[in-house]
């Protein structure tokens, strides 16, 4: 009888500790979807490995990366951003016209900036962008999805009329007024690395910092979890909605910035269709578009599955329309892993209640 | 009588068993037609288990359902409506963005050849119900643009469309007017005339007397009452309602009560039906006092605690705490000033069910666990296991989901997190709602000891026995306004009384 108990007992231990494998598995399932694209492409794709390449794709990710932090959040907090492309390219031609103009003061002066000071006027459009998003949502009581779809086209509009639609070409900057060093932004580099990538990092960090370790952070999960019951409980949910997409608008302009000075010109339709590439990200890297889940880490390697599946069919050859239909499998495909995580971790948490 | 009231529906040994609980042991229960039956008990006394039975929404354990002396098993709902039985829940089940007769057919569309929907037959079908219901209500208004009272109506002209001969109506009058509900007895009284079966189930008893030919009592899933209306006064009701032997509940702290502290004055919310949902409510409940707050659905009980709470910003009056006036508009004011709320929807109000039980427990005290915005994770994980320990929540592990753990841990949860603000006043919305018998008795427990610390405690409960067992001090409420201030130990007739708005409506006009 005691054997038999042992036995089954031992069993039960084993099929357990197979569930929890497997669901391991599945946790890291972005990060075993990395290494596989990783190590196919290192076989397929031929320099794929080299020094030079890595930067490149990294270069790549980094603006991709840094819209789907920001996206992450707002996501998490149940809400949607469809307009942090629109910014990017808004941001672009503000950063394009300030190196270019300045601010004429319409009385025969014209107020230059040098790059910090472009840099931070730039960031504030952007986070002034998103802190409009935010009222339309919280005191206006716009859905998400209207009010960041009308701002995407005020937005995309505004960028154009700077210009009228043309190009602020050559912005080298002017040494006399501290400007010159805003091609920087784009092309100089830290330790070896490009900054972008640095800005990225820095980003990246500290918004796992804020997403685990601050009060902020429990509130961005508590109003995507349960919006009433947050608000109930003390947190303060306009609050914390204004900030995330006050944050996701940070975001936005930082890679405008990053884009006007990499390519030294300012374009209208930078951007387009940035928004989807971000969320895309966010999605791969577990975070739940019902809001109240997801992490910056998995929102990283997201991005970075999507970098080097692009750069790496490029490499190879592959035509761009076969890389758009591989792109939506594996968004899809993510998502219904993540069911099947859900579905299995809620059976396991009861079977542990139970024992 | 009974002659002229054939028995339509009966049930023989009907038992119903849900995990945990017998919601219905062995009852014996004859439907009349051309009468309204009336079945009353307290909350989770069987009413709406044995009402769901009678509509096939859910079915006997064991026991048998005759129908027209034939012995019958409703599968579902629907059923259940071929052999016509209709029923209106206390919910309404409607559609505001349809029209009326939309709402009427929708599920059993009059079609032509199973896909066309045939308008003209529906449209002069909902006139024809609407006539014999006696409203004025065109069947191409859009539901959502009449007042509830009306709306209750079309529910009824719903299941008449079915061609309903046994018709059960739950709490029909909680959210109706004097006006409507007059008009809802009259259409009662058409239906009792035209033969129809009608199951009538409400918590005013004056109602009761006045609209039953027939009542049944109810108390934790048997019979204890059984007979025609006539000679039934409300006495009899709650004798049989609540019964001799008391469930059990912990006795009355001897602790002596301390100074007030908290007060609400003049406490208005205007309801969006017109008139008052909370209407110029003044109360005070003392250090160590459990008041409890009585009243039906509908009263401004909730609402009087959301006003506390900050929920309402259209409300007016003003709030004390030892004395000193609350200021603060944002619920994280409050709670900073000491009260703390545990909301009657766990599920909605209570608990982010995705997130784990530790951060449930803290969300409302982060700032404790916060230096400048750095948050102290050892310490937050300490707190929260000492909270797990304290109110005896059982747990695998802090970093489950919330909503791994049964409903009674899941209150606790609520409890715990409501108590690490460290609050002075607890508001405590329906706080046995959903949960077992066992954890029901700790949570009454952890209430008394609460008190005996010297917090105060304001609960609402629908329970007129909670109320009656745990409350130092019992107020009524009725249509917004304080109607009753008992004692403890106050008459169960008197409170119920006090419970039931506007007692010289419900007689026979």
């Amino acid at each position: 009888m005691s054997i038999t108990n042992t036995a089954s007992a031992a069993n039960a231990g084993s099929k357990a500790s197979g569930t929890s494998a497997i669901l391991l598995l599945l946790r890291m399932r972005t990060f075993v979807a990395l290494i596989l694209v990783f190590a196919f492409f290192a076989f397929a794709a031929p320099n794929f490995l080299s020094y030079a390449n890595m930067l490149i794709i990294s270069k790549h990710v980094a603006l991709n990366a840094l819209l789907a932090i920001g996206m992450t959040f707002v996501i998490i907090a149940g809400g949607i951003d469809l307009s942090v492309g629109s910014i990017v390219g808004l941001c672009a031609m503000v950063a394009g016209y300030l190196v270019l103009y300045g601010i004429d003061l319409g009385i025969g002066w014209t107020i230059q900036f040098n790059t910090l000071e472009i840099c931070f006027l730039v960031l504030v459009v952007g986070v002034f962008i998103g802190l409009i998003n935010g009222i339309l949502i919280t005191k206006l009581n716009v859905a998400p999805f209207i009010a960041t779809l009308g701002v995407l086209y005020v937005a995309r509009g505004a960028a154009l009329l700077f210009s009228d639609g043309r190009t602020f070409p050559n912005l080298a900057g002017n040494p006399a007024y501290g400007s010159d060093t805003f091609k920087l932004i784009g092309s100089g580099s830290f330790f070896g690395f490009p900054l972008s990538i640095w800005i990225m990092v820095v980003v990246a960090l500290a918004a796992g910092y804020l997403a685990t370790r601050t009060p902020l952070g429990r509130h961005i999960y508590a109003v995507g979890g349960n919006e009433r019951g947050a608000g109930l409980s003390g947190v303060n949910v306009d609050r914390t909605k204004l900030f995330v997409y006050m944050f996701s608008g940070l975001c936005a302009a930082l890679v405008g910035l990053i884009i006007s000075s990499q390519l030294q010109a300012s374009h209208p339709a930078t951007g387009e269709t940035f928004e989807l590439n971000a969320i895309a990200a966010a999605v791969l890297g577990g975070t739940s578009m019902s809001g109240g889940r997801g992490r910056i880490g998995g929102t990283i390697i997201g991005a970075f599955v999507i970098g080097i599946l692009a750069d790496g069919l490029i490499m190879m050859g592959v035509s761009s329309f076969w890389q758009t239909v591989i792109k939506g499998l594996v968004i899809i495909a993510a998502v219904v892993v993540d069911q099947i995580q859900q579905k299995l971790q809620a059976r396991v948490i009861l079977q542990q209640q139970a024992a | 009588m009974s002659e002229n009231h054939p028995i339509g529906l009966s049930i023989r040994g009907g038992s119903k068993l849900y995990p945990g609980t017998q919601a219905l042991k062995n009852v014996d229960f004859d439907l009349r037609m051309g009468a309204v039956n009336v079945l009353v008990g307290e909350n989770g006394a069987g009413k709406s288990t044995l009402m769901k039975v009678i509509a096939g929404v859910e079915q006997l354990n064991g026991g048998t359902i005759t129908l027209d002396g034939s012995e019958v098993v409703f599968s579902d709902k629907s059923d259940a409506a071929r052999h016509g039985v209709g029923i209106v829940f206390q919910e309404l089940n409607l559609f505001p963005n349809l029209t009326v007769t939309e709402n009427i057919f929708i599920g059993h569309e009059k079609t032509r050849a199973g896909i066309h929907i045939d308008r003209t037959a529906q449209t002069e079908a909902a006139k024809a119900l609407m006539k014999r219901l006696e409203q004025d209500i065109s069947p191409e208004t859009q539901l959502g643009n009449l007042r509830i009272g009306q709306q209750q109506i079309i529910e009824i002209a719903k299941a008449l469309a079915e061609n309903a001969s046994i018709l059960i109506l739950d709490e029909p009058t909680s959210a109706l007017s004097a006006a409507e509900v007059d008009v809802l007895f009259r259409v009662i009284g058409d239906l009792k005339r035209q033969g129809v079966g009608i199951v009538y189930i409400s918590h005013r008893l004056e109602e009761l007397i006045r609209i039953g030919d027939y009542i049944t009592v109810l108390r934790d899933g048997v019979i204890t009452g059984s007979r025609s209306m006539q000679g039934v006064d409300i006495p009899w009701i709650v004798a049989n309602m609540i019964g001799s032997a008391s469930k059990e509940f912990p006795k009355t702290g001897d602790h002596a009560l301390g100074n007030e502290v908290f007060r609400v004055e003049n406490v208005c919310l205007p309801s969006p039906a017109g008139g008052y949902a909370v209407d110029h409510m003044s109360l005070s409940v003392r250090e160590g006092e459990i008041v409890g707050l009585y009243g039906l659905m509908g009263a401004g009980r909730s609402e009087l605690l959301e006003c506390i709470m900050a929920q309402h910003p259209t409300s007016t009056g003003a709030f004390y705490i030892s004395g000193q006036p609350v200021r603060e508009k944002s619920v994280s004011g409050r709670i900073t000033r000491g009260l703390a709320l545990i909301p009657e929807d766990r599920k909605r109000d209570g608990l982010v069910q995705i997130m784990t039980i530790r951060e449930n427990l803290t969300l409302s005290s982060l700032p404790d666990f916060t230096r400048i915005f750095h948050l102290d994770l050892k310490a937050e994980v300490a707190k929260a296991a000492e909270f797990v320990k304290r109110m005896a929540i059982k747990i695998a592990s802090l970093e489950h989901p919330v909503s791994s753990l049964s409903g009674g841990n899941q209150q606790k949860v609520v409890i715990g997190k409501a108590l690490m603000t460290k609050p002075k006043i607890l508001l405590m919305d329906e706080p046995s709602r959903g949960i077992d018998i066992g954890a029901k008795a700790e949570i009454f427990r952890t209430m008394r000891r609460l008190a005996s610390e010297g917090l105060g405690i304001l609960f609402v409960t629908s329970d007129l026995e909670e109320v009656l067992a745990l409350s130092d001090r019992i107020l009524v409420m009725a249509n917004g306004k304080l109607t009753g201030d008992f004692p403890a130990g106050a008459d169960a007739a008197a409170v119920i009384s006090a419970a039931t708005p506007n007692l010289s409506r419900v007689e026979t006009p």
